[in-house]
């Protein structure tokens, strides 16, 4: 007898069922596996101290992957070879990660490791992170690593504790959401941009519950670097998750790296994680098409991730309360021009926009420009790899020669709690992920937006766009 | 886990939207490795000057903030990061219930995990609530309601949804880690799947 026709799929599903080692039922929710968690050491201490208190050890060390990334300086050791860490509390916090770490056998890429990165650059870069997979950490930000078809998602410090412990967690199977992007980005027109455009038209709200596939022309058209900082903005829409099936370009990006399959078996994979791509008559909860043709250059004016306008446009009209008190924060009027408003400090990094095609599009705008005079500008890459790579570019050169410090890989300035901060009351256009209140530095006030609009402001010591740039030259 | 089954006491309001855990526990205080005394720290940068010294006038330095089990925020409370670190900052400043119309994933399933009870509202229910600052109200979770008092005298009792599996283990105080640990054969006949 033929098998009966299965229902179509989509990417969430397939991989849902793929890790169900216990069904939900009406009084429980599912047990899910998990194939790799990532831990950094911020959240992890109080996870490990589960193990401690219940007496058991790490249950798959193999599948657990450690880097310093937050607490970390960004300066260099000094001449006694002592790094400058913060406080003593942040070193200790790192020490107690290469405790933890040694204990439970667990792979840290510590100062000496070549690989060393924030958590969401380096799993992807190491190959570690691949389609199929269910992957969390306790940062929220781990929805990055959906850009590559994987099901990743931040949880807290307890659920730490229990996959470290069982390599597994509860879960309640979350709604789904397509967004289809239909149309091409314009010619200079980032991923960075596309994402604070998806933000502002769901809110900063309008994800909570559900996990989100992109798809559509305008993703498939992205590169994997662009599809991490939109999957890692996902986030900010309060979606579990943000995901996209992996196709041609994931499968590229992957090969030849540290932890994926080689040769022959490498291929076999590849056809297996293309497989997982939504079947034609999936079914969503929620279905949204954009049109991305018109979106613009972004930059947000407010206190969370959907505050935005194009950085032309006029700051909007608060409509309650809480609008009037970011505008207030902000020290912005509603009708005020964007362009208006002085830049104090730029911040290009981060695990949304701290790449090396992030790096590359900065130092293009940089390159034989000078910072404004009243402008400090902090250049962090991603990982160790990606400082190599710039270094070989020589784009190091020109940041230091337009005047900004560069620095070396850490989350640094995104959340600003390893002593890179912005002083109160001062501007600045960062390429991460939050403008919260106080999110980098008590009393700081944040525009995000992208590399290149992040250069271009720097240089003109002002909101500006790369095109602004070019104005005033041929004024000049 | 502290088990949570019901609870009478005066409400706090922090009626703006889009309250995120960098406003609820400051990212400089995440440098600890345990959760011991973050209840300090709890909207430092809101009450705290930057010498430490209590800001006058702030709601959260009246003295009644430290006994006002129950915080009625704004809607899309807890958005932004995963920082288990905020709702124990909340349960360290004295707060055992958080109401709003809505509050993030992650900051609920920490909450649930630790013994904060998240309590979800209707809309309209929610903005008579943030009205009754300092009143007292009881929260339910055996009966998955919120009583208040309305303006007439009466009581109103408005029901709530919330996750069956958290509510059995908040009102018992259970570990869900026993849970998983009792799905241990389950577990090891998925990790030996050919």
């Amino acid at each position: 007898m033929p098998a009966p026709e299965s229902l179509p799929m989509s990417l969430f599903d397939k991989l849902w069922k793929a890790h169900v080692v216990r069904p939900q039922s009406k009084a429980t929710p599912a047990i899910i596996y998990i194939d790799l968690h990532l831990v950094h050491e911020v959240t992890s201490p109080q996870g490990f101290a589960v193990l401690r208190k219940k007496g058991i050890g790490v249950r798959c060390p193999e599948r657990t992957l450690a880097t310093l990334d937050h607490s970390i300086p960004t300066l260099p050791a000094g001449a006694d070879g002592q790094r400058p860490y913060i406080t003593q509390q942040a070193h200790r916090q790192v020490q107690t990660l290469r405790d933890n770490c040694r204990e439970f056998a667990i792979e840290l890429h510590d100062w000496d490791s070549p690989s060393r990165g924030i958590v969401h650059v380096m799993g992807p870069e190491l190959g570690a992170t691949q389609p199929g997979m269910t992957i969390v950490c306790g940062d929220s930000h781990t929805s990055t690593h959906g850009a590559f078809g994987a099901l990743a998602f931040g949880i807290g410090s307890t659920e730490v504790g229990y996959v470290l412990a069982k390599q597994c967690l509860l879960q309640n199977r979350p709604r789904s959401m397509r967004i289809n992007l239909q149309g091409k980005l314009s010619m200079g027109v980032t991923a960075k941009d596309l994402a604070l455009n998806i933000i502002r038209h769901l809110g900063v709200n309008g994800g909570t519950g559900y996990v989100i596939e992109y798809a559509g022309e305008a993703v498939r058209s992205l590169d994997m670097e662009s599809r991490m900082t939109l999957c890692n903005l996902t986030i900010e829409t309060g979606a579990r998750a943000g995901m996209i099936a992996a196709d041609e370009v994931t499968i590229d990006y992957l090969r030849g790296r540290a932890r994926v399959p080689q040769a022959g078996a490498y291929e076999q994979a590849a056809e297996k994680w293309l497989r997982l791509a939504s079947d034609t008559d999936a079914v969503f909860d929620k279905e949204i098409n954009l049109d991305v043709t018109g979106i613009r250059p972004t930059i947000t004016y407010g206190t969370d991730p959907g505050m935005s306008v194009a950085i032309g446009e006029p700051v909007p009209v608060a409509s309650n309360a809480s609008q009037e008190r970011a505008l207030q924060y902000m020290g912005f009027r509603a009708g005020q021009s964007m362009r208006e408003r002085k830049v104090d400090v730029v911040f290009v990094g981060s695990c949304t926009n701290g790449r090396i095609s992030d790096l590359r599009a900065a130092a293009k705008v940089l390159h034989g420009r000078q910072l404004a005079n009243h402008v400090r500008m902090l250049v962090v890459p991603g990982s160790e790899n990606i400082r190599k790579q710039a270094e070989k570019e020589g784009l190091h050169e020109v940041f230091s020669a337009a005047g900004a410090e560069w620095r070396l890989p850490g989350c640094s300035m995104c959340i600003a709690m390893n002593g890179d901060i912005v002083p109160p009351g001062k501007t600045v256009v960062s390429t991460s992920n939050r403008n919260f209140e106080g999110r980098q530095g008590a009393g700081s006030r944040t525009l995000l937006a992208s590399p290149e609009t992040a250069a271009a402001c720097a240089v003109m010591g002002r909101v500006a766009g790369v095109s602004d740039l070019a104005a005033a030259q041929e004024v000049a | 886990m502290r088990a949570f089954t019901k609870l009478t006491g005066p409400v706090l309001v922090l009626e703006q939207e889009n309250i995120d855990t960098d406003q609820i526990i400051p990212a400089r205080f995440l440098t600890a490795t345990s959760f011991v005394g973050i209840g300090e720290h709890a909207f430092a940068d809101w009450r705290l000057d930057a010498a430490g010294e209590p800001l006058p006038g702030h709601v959260l330095n009246e003295p009644r903030a430290r006994h006002s089990p129950i915080l009625v925020a704004g809607h899309n409370f807890g958005c932004g990061s995963s920082r288990e670190h905020a709702p124990h900052a909340l349960l360290g400043f004295g707060f055992r219930v958080v109401i709003s119309s809505q509050i993030a994933d992650i900051f609920t399933s920490n909450a649930q995990n630790i013994g904060l009870l998240p309590v979800v509202l209707e809309a309209t229910q929610h903005v008579s609530l943030l009205q009754m600052d300092g009143e007292e109200i009881t929260v339910d979770l055996e009966q998955c309601s919120v009583i208040v008092r309305a303006v007439d005298g009466a009581q109103q009792s408005w029901q709530f949804a919330i996750d069956p599996f958290a509510r059995h283990c908040l009102l018992r105080g259970l570990d869900r880690f026993d849970f998983l640990d009792q799905a241990e054969d389950a577990i090891q006949a998925f990790e030996d799947r050919p």
